[in-house]
């Protein structure tokens, strides 16, 4: 390949672009950015058609590998920390620094003697975290991307052989790899001495089985070296003693997306996007209590209120916004005093929570905060590695904490053993899952206590979330008798005449709710149960 | 040389990870899952430690030491996450010390008594997996594993088998063969490699069961008469009778490791049909001493001693030696013998009967 014919390739497939209107995807599913959205990573996405190379190239796809290798690795390292851009797979780490300790790792030791590489650049695409679909999005729709990144990486910090490594629920994303690698071998743009500048690199997929801790670096690692994946405890650093015990870049699909386009328009530019410390664009997908759900990339230091309000449009049905759960399972809930924070790595880190891959769920007053820690709890529990007792052992009791008082069974006790454990998992367990896996419970303890005391004191979900720990009331000065409830009670337990304030037969309902959601005056009130029905059947 | 500070004491070491230079230097750090003969991993928690400028606690089992590092090992935050882990592995764990065959050798039993654990804060599921019996030699009782993964790596560092890994994840993650099927129908060899590193009564000897505690029994170092390897190994006496075998890790030719006579197959040692003296055929005894001879329990022999039964033998080989020359007689050896053994006897062959008929069963 040379840089006639990549600039040729252009020409052509600019054409075909041309002729059908810029865009790849049906309206339907082609998003256009909504206002307020930079896009970066997600560009190409519904533009070009993922699995022909051509359209990527006409995207200048492909020109910024051309161009790095013109520059010494060290230069492109510099060039990266200069742009400022940091790890999108969680921690924020500055990728040019990963890259240059990986690289200064290599120069330290001889080449392995059997020929093997003597680097490894992998691209995590793992994705575990539920409701995310980020980088899902980026390697269906531009895979390119991706692999273009790679191979810039790689160039800097001196791999010859990379891995993406992507879960077997991907099964597009498996397929639109699986059709690049080829089309960007035939062209030369992977393989032996790329552009002739004495650069190999080549790209090979591991399928992931899903599980969520083999996202974690060390883990992964592991699950590529076909063993089971836990992670180790560092040091060694991936980046001295990773895959095959050879220096190795982890890497986040999104942080690797974002690389060509440092190169094709300058680390002022990136950097030029984002707060002080965090540059850049971030991906984010919006879910839960808010009208405009779905995938969306705001430039970092935008505020929660702007992403829930302006671009998602508010919350859903004229609810109260209560908290938003950010960073996956690993994260936080945060109220409303910050809305106003900027979202960035730092700022959500003194928040309590973290930016992790990008997940955004939205709750309202309908969603109760013991409950939302307990479902997290289950989730990260289930997904525990089974190394280390602080963790496999300690989100056990904590979510055999957090269902008791979800049941009405919980004690005052139980809060005092709630924060004793949150603690010591945080500090004693091996890696970030046990040691995040607190923050859903830190965060809903710190800003949502007296929904924790009303829960073990009063045996009341003010949410009317836990059920046997709240009944309905219709409020007698707001009710105007329009029969809506009553018409909607499918047990009928709701009388009242035209007109008159109805009431609810407390002895024979059955708190499905329906009523609730029913009466568009909010004269249905959730309130405490005159007795709480604790020891509920297991059920849901 | 590195220097560092442990506990506000300057140390000076060439290397190694905090474990190995607070042990070098007399300071005690509690482990669990850290074993001397296996790689170190970190799992357990147990040796947590302070290192200044870290925001987590670090395992003092895996972290290696760098120039100028600070480092509390008895803190009182170290203290509270270690009893923080004992206090979890407790509320998993069958309080059944007084029946337990590895009470007064259980690690774990040693770290409850060191903290003082004396309840567990936590109320929960606890595993409840019935004794596995079905193995010959090797009694799993799942519910005393506290999943540090010594077995695991034994089996597949010193063993090389790897009949064992983890299974599931979170709280459901135990220990298992492939298929979580009996260890017999694994590709287990019951080499027990797994039994002598497990710090709980989750490993233990099957037939040593109820036969004597670590403290009743007496170690009387031997080599294992089985095979030319020579491994040493102790049996474990009480009241003149073995009742277990174990290896010492520093065990010159085999480390601490035992195959499967080696270590289980020790039973015969006391059994009825045992020989304890040379046996004669009958005919043989007639032809030499011209009497009955004295009764054995098998059909066909005399009970005899050492000296007759050597001088026997000895009388025989001359005969067939003086009668049809030095070649007439042959030597075949064993592999079970040692170098030694071996080396006596081609030398009997050689020099005392002159014959070069001298083999080996090895070289088939
Ligand atoms: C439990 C756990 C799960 C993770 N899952 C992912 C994941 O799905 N994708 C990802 O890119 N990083 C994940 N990470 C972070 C990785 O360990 C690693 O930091 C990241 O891939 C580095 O890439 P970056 O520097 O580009 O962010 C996870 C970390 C933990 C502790
Ligand atoms: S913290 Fe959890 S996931 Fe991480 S090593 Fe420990 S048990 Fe495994
Ligand atoms: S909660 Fe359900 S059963 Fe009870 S009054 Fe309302 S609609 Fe009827
Ligand atoms: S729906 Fe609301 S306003 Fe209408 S009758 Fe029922 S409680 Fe009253
Ligand atoms: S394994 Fe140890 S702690 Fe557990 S019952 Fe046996 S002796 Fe006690
Ligand atoms: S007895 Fe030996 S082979 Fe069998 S599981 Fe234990 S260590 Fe592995
Ligand atoms: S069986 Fe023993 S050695 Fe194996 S993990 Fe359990 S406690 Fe550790
Ligand atoms: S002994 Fe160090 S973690 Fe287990």
């Amino acid at each position: 390949m040379t840089i006639e014919e990549l600039e040729r390739i252009r020409t052509e497939a600019r054409q075909i672009l041309a002729e059908r209107g810029e865009r790849f995807l049906p309206d339907g599913e082609l998003k256009p950015p909504r206002p307020g959205e930079v896009r970066v990573v997600l560009r190409n996405c519904g533009q070009i058609d993922p699995k022909r190379i051509e359209e990527y190239i006409a995207k200048e796809g492909y020109f910024a590998l051309h161009k790095i290798l013109n520059m010494t690795p060290e230069q492109v390292i510099d060039e990266t920390k200069r742009s400022g851009l940091r790890g999108r797979g969680g921690a924020g780490f500055p990728a040019g620094q990963k890259w240059f300790f990986a690289r200064q790792a290599l120069a330290s030791r001889p080449a392995p003697a059997d020929g093997a590489p003597p680097a490894y650049l992998i691209c995590n695409g793992d994705e575990g975290d539920p409701g995310a679909f980020m980088d899902r999005a980026v390697l269906e729709g531009d895979p390119h991307s991706v692999l273009e990144g790679m191979a810039i990486a790689a160039y800097a910090m001196g791999a010859t052989q990379g891995y993406v490594y992507v879960r077997a629920e991907y099964p597009v994303a498996v397929e639109h790899l699986q059709t690049a690698l080829p089309q960007a071998r035939r062209l030369g743009l992977l393989g032996k001495n790329i552009f002739g500048k004495g650069f190999d690199f080549d790209v090979d997929i591991r399928i992931g089985a899903g599980a969520f801790v083999c996202g974690e670096e060390t883990a992964l690692i592991d699950s590529i070296e076909g063993r089971r994946g836990e992670p180790r405890p560092r040091p060694p650093f991936p980046a001295v003693s990773g895959l095959w015990g050879r220096p190795t870049s982890v890497n986040n699909v999104e942080t690797l997306a974002n690389v060509p386009q440092i190169f094709l328009k300058g680390a002022d530019w990136f950097a030029g996007m984002g707060t002080e410390k965090s540059k850049g664009t971030k991906t984010f997908a919006i879910a839960g209590k808010v009208k405009n759900a779905g995938l969306i990339e705001v430039p970092m230091g935008i505020t929660m209120r702007e992403i829930i309000y302006d671009i998602g449009g508010g919350i859903l049905n004229k609810k109260e916004f209560k908290a938003a759960q950010t960073g996956g399972p690993l994260g936080g809930c945060l109220p409303a005093k910050y809305l106003d924070t900027p979202i960035d790595f730092e700022s959500l880190v003194a928040a309590g929570s973290l930016m992790g891959s990008g997940g955004l769920i939205v709750l309202d007053e309908n969603d109760c905060m013991v409950d939302v820690a307990r479902f997290f709890m289950d989730f990260t529990q289930d997904e525990s590695c089974g190394k280390c007792p602080p963790c496999w052992l300690g989100t056990k009791r904590l979510l055999e904490i957090l269902t008791r008082i979800t049941r009405a069974e919980g004690t005052e006790k139980d809060l005092e053993t709630l924060e004793y454990l949150t603690q010591n998992i945080s500090t004693a367990s091996l890696c970030a899952l046990g040691q995040g896996s607190v923050n859903p419970v830190v965060t809903t303890m710190r800003h949502f206590r007296d929904e924790y005391e009303a829960h073990v004191r009063d045996k009341f979900c003010s949410s009317g979330v836990c059920k046997g720990m709240f009944h309905y009331e219709i409020l007698a000065d707001t009710c105007n008798g329009c029969g809506a409830c009553r018409l909607k009670c499918p047990d009928k337990v709701i009388k009242g005449a035209k007109k008159a304030v109805h009431e609810i037969d407390q002895a024979n309902c059955i708190v499905c709710g329906d009523c609730y959601k029913a009466c568009k005056f909010a004269a249905i009130a959730i309130r405490p149960r005159p007795t709480p029905k604790s020891k509920l059947p297991e059920c849901g | 040389m590195t220097i560092l500070a442990i506990n506000g004491k300057k140390i000076e070491a060439a290397g190694g990870t905090i474990l190995d230079v607070a042990r070098a230097n007399g300071i005690h750090i509690p482990t669990l899952c850290h074993h001397a003969a296996l790689a170190p991993q970190g799992a357990c928690r147990l040796c947590l430690v302070e290192v200044k400028g870290m925001r987590v606690l670090q395992p003092a089992c895996t972290y290696p030491i760098s120039e100028g590092m600070d480092v509390q090992t008895d803190s009182p935050k170290v203290r509270t996450a270690r009893k923080f882990v004992l206090e979890l592995l407790l509320s998993d764990h069958p309080k059944d010390c007084m029946t337990c065959e590895t009470c007064g050798h259980c690690e774990l039993q040693d770290l409850i008594y060191e903290y003082g654990v004396k309840e567990t804060p936590f109320v929960g599921d606890r595993h409840l997996f019935p004794p596995d019996e079905r193995d010959p030699f090797i009694l799993r009782d799942m519910e005393k594993c506290i999943r540090c993964r010594r077995c695991i790596r034994a089996c597949d560092e010193i063993q090389a088998v790897n009949a064992l890994t983890m299974m599931n994840r979170g709280f459901r993650a135990k220990v298992a063969t492939a298929f979580d099927t009996r260890m017999q129908d694994s590709n287990c060899i019951f080499c027990g490699q797994c039994v002598s590193v497990c710090p709980t009564g989750a490993l233990t000897e099957k037939d040593s069961h109820g036969k004597g505690r670590d403290w009743q029994t007496t170690k009387v170092a031997t080599t294992c008469p089985y095979c030319g390897v020579g491994c040493n190994f102790d049996l474990n006496v009480r009241d003149g009778k073995v009742v277990k075998v174990t290896s010492a890790w520093n065990a010159p030719a085999n480390k601490g490791a035992l195959c499967v006579k080696g270590r289980f197959g020790w039973q015969f040692l006391h059994h009825p049909d045992r020989l304890t003296t040379p046996l004669m055929k009958t005919s043989f005894w007639k032809e030499i001493k011209g009497t009955e001879g004295a009764p054995s329990p098998y059909k066909g022999f005399v009970e005899t001693d050492w000296d007759t039964a050597l001088d026997a033998a000895a009388g025989r080989l001359s005969a067939v030696r003086s009668a049809d020359g030095p070649d007439a007689l042959a030597i075949l050896t064993s592999a079970k013998c040692t170098n030694e053994e071996n080396y006596l006897m081609q030398k009997l062959a050689r020099k005392e009967i002159g014959t070069n008929n001298i083999d080996h069963c090895a070289r088939l």
